[in-house]
């Protein structure tokens, strides 16, 4: 059933006759259901003729104001002269067409003057299926999605120009005429599209989906109708770093919200004028938002760094803990890039032992997502067969709220070393044996010479919760420890030029070193441990 | 009267020796004054070991990592402070009316930037002689050692360790050239060792 009623008509006529296409005049007289604005465009078209038609003598005997001068003659500068000009007294031209279907007449109808074309091709079958097959060409593998669609910051322009022109032609049958009355662009685009996308891809529109389908539009021919809005309020047109033009929606929006309708009048045509072209399809992108992957991890090799070691280009060692882990990842996820992060780390030179270091692992823009914990196993398994110098347990999809867990390890929770010592004066067991009996001894550590080129100077103090030592030879021992996080230990054991105080040179009085130094456990409880 | 340089090896160890920390993670460079044996003590105390730091694998942040060679300011073996019988009666940072090095604040980066003259320290002996050490290193002040404030002796006693003076950063611009002035500890020991000879030679 056709949405208009008789009081619609006066409104319908007018921003047909000046360029406005079926939806859009819906949408100014408030059809706020969905079924209307999925039919057929030419339907439309027809249905909308024949109901201005059918009181047509209805409309030519009321003797209403004319509209202004200006409106008529850009009318017929842009050619609209085909345009059934029903202008309310004589001085317009009345044509009256035989065949009742103006509609068919100008079936190439001109570009909407409000919409630009969205609400006209841009909403239908054909359309949806090219962006369908971008999406089903892109390789991802979703299960829901969201549809994410930008439209050029100047048609909020035109469509506060096509409402100040329906405020005032109601306000002359004495009704007014409110912003929420009218539909808005995004809204009928959305009740028609959603349900298309939907049935085309096989999965359902999700707000909350990780799968995006961005659509942007832009108009290049009336990119310029935005600018008058800046020689009126120009503090909403701040230009900022990242942006290329400072006209943007929002910035828009705030203009408009701002600017008197007297101003906008002078400086804008209300009805706006018509366009030649419609929008252009600027880019139909997809991205799936970051997965998480997390587990422990064990270092067996001494000449393994973290993170890749790269000087002036040039890589120093071989390889990395987040490579040797990642790069697994990356292939199985078909993810862009990735961000490794751990609870805390440990040098090139340092094995980690026990259960392993929590680490969780960012896949950016995965293709692919769903992976049975089966697979997760069997991925697992790939990653310790591929090498010996790195082993992987516990690896699990989380969310990228459980990432809090193991940061906050970094900072609270204790590690457990051991050390292997030599002292350059010859040592009995006597020797070391007092230093099993220290609890909780408090040492003050300035930041060590060796990261002092990328730490701030800075003394911290850290707790030695408590010691164990093993008896090797007369100059040498091995040291098991109990700290609080964020300790350096090799400082504790050679004291770092005395700037670590106390520590096992003082304690001893020797002259120590350190040998060998293994973390043999990072007392963190996630992520959960998983029976393997 | 002139010590041979000190050596990085602890002699006792009867297994192969290892090498102390500040050979491990670190490589010696040396500044030596000019003149023969007989030299002015001016000269002479211009003899330091400027213990540069050398890219530690460890630790590092990020994919690229810059080697910023951290310079620790020592005094070389054959300084006269180091030589037997010296005594220190004092140490003090105030190198002139207006600068003292342990107000070395965090802030003011500029008043924080030596050169190679740029005095460090004065270290006071009983025997009424006076050395001013500079930093011959360009680069940012870090911190000086007030250990030896509190314990002079330190400075004696473990000169290439505790007993430091001072830790300056070089210009990351700059890392690879600030050793261009400086010897190595092989050069440095053919100096000393022809000091010693010319020192006999003559007397």
């Amino acid at each position: 059933m056709f949405p208009l009623t008789v009081e619609n008509k006066h409104v319908a006529q007018l921003l047909l006759s000046t360029g406005t296409c079926p939806r859009c005049i819906f949408r100014f007289c408030g059809v706020d259901f969905h079924a209307p604005y999925k039919l057929p465009y030419k339907e439309l078209l027809n249905e909308l003729q024949k109901f201005l038609e059918t009181e047509k003598d209805e409309l030519i005997s009321e003797v209403p104001n004319p509209p202004p001068k200006k409106i008529r003659l850009q009318e017929l500068e842009d050619g609209i002269d085909g345009m059934d000009n029903l202008s309310q007294n004589g001085e317009g031209k009345i044509s009256i067409i035989e065949d009742g279907s103006i509609a068919s007449k100008n079936s190439n109808l001109n570009v909407c003057n409000v919409c630009l074309g969205i609400l006209q091709d841009f909403c239908e079958k054909e359309f949806i299926k090219k962006v369908c097959q971008k999406v089903e060409a892109s390789g991802f593998e979703f299960t829901n999605l969201v549809l994410s669609i930008s439209f050029p910051p100047q048609l909020s322009v035109r469509e506060h120009a096509a409402w100040l022109l329906v405020k005032q032609e109601m306000g002359k049958q004495s009704l007014s005429l409110e912003r929420n009355d009218t539909v808005q662009l995004k809204e009928a685009y959305k009740w028609i599209t959603h349900p298309l996308f939907s049935e085309e891809l096989g999965v359902p529109i999700d707000g909350k989906s990780l799968f995006e389908v961005s659509v942007v539009f832009a108009h290049p021919e009336t990119v310029e109708d935005c600018h008058f809005l800046r020689a009126i309020c120009p503090d909403c047109f701040k230009p900022a770093k990242n942006k290329q033009s400072v006209f943007t929606r929002m910035a828009v929006m705030k203009a408009l919200n701002k600017i008197k309708e007297e101003d906008f009048r002078k400086q804008f045509p209300c009805p706006p004028n018509s366009p030649k072209a419609v929008c252009s399809v600027v880019e139909i992108e997809c991205a799936h938002g970051a997965v998480f992957v997390a587990g422990r991890y064990n270092k067996y090799s001494r000449n393994l760094p973290q993170t890749p070691w790269i000087i002036d280009g040039e890589r120093k060692l071989d390889s990395s803990v987040e490579e040797l882990i990642s790069d697994h990842l990356l292939t199985v996820f078909k993810a862009e890039s990735f961000n490794f992060s751990s609870s805390g780390r440990e040098d090139v030179d340092v094995r980690t032992l026990g259960n392993g270091r929590p680490f969780a692992i960012e896949l950016v823009n995965p293709h692919r997502v769903h992976f049975t914990s089966q697979e997760i196993k069997e991925l697992q398994q790939k990653i310790n067969n591929s090498s010996n110098k790195i082993q992987v347990r516990d690896l699990q999809l989380v969310t990228r709220e459980a990432i809090g867990h193991m940061k906050e390890g970094e900072e609270e929770k204790t590690k457990t070393y051991s050390a292997l010592i030599w002292t350059n004066k010859a040592i009995q067991r006597k020797d070391i044996e007092f230093l099993d009996d220290i609890k909780d001894l408090k040492i003050d550590q300035k930041t060590p010479l060796r990261v002092l080129h990328r730490r701030p100077l800075a003394v911290r103090t850290r707790i030695i919760h408590s010691m164990e030592t093993h008896y090797v030879d007369e100059h040498h021992f091995r040291l098991y420890l109990k700290t609080q996080a964020g300790t350096y230990i090799k400082e504790f054991v050679h004291g770092d030029f005395g700037r670590t105080k106390p520590n096992i040179c003082s304690l001893m009085d020797v002259t120590a070193d350190i040998l060998e130094l293994d973390v043999e456990s990072v007392d963190v409880d996630w992520p959960p441990a998983l029976d393997d | 009267m002139a010590t041979e340089p000190e050596t990085p090896v602890a002699a006792s160890a009867k297994e192969p020796a290892v090498p102390s920390l500040v050979d491990r993670y670190f490589t010696r460079w040396y500044k030596a004054g000019q003149g023969n044996g007989i030299c002015k003590d001016v000269e002479n105390s211009r003899e330091y070991c400027v213990i540069g730091g050398r890219i530690i694998p460890s630790n590092n942040t990020g994919s690229i990592f810059a080697p910023r060679r951290i310079c620790v300011i020592t005094l070389a073996g054959s300084h006269p402070v180091l030589q037997s019988g010296k005594a220190i009666k004092g140490i003090s940072y105030q190198i002139s009316t207006n600068c003292s090095r342990l107000q070395n604040k965090v802030s003011g980066k500029f008043k924080r930037f030596l050169t190679e003259l740029a005095p460090l320290c004065k270290i006071y002996c009983s025997d009424g002689e006076e050395y001013t050490i500079s930093s011959c290193v360009r680069g940012r002040l870090m911190e000086v050692n007030e250990n030896i404030l509190h314990k002079p002796s330190i400075l004696q006693e473990k000169p290439s360790s505790e007993g430091y003076i001072a830790v300056v950063l070089p210009k990351f611009e700059e890392s690879k050239s600030i050793t261009e002035g400086l010897l190595t500890q092989k050069q440095y020991e053919e100096v000393v060792v022809k000091r010693i000879s010319a020192t006999t030679a003559t007397s």
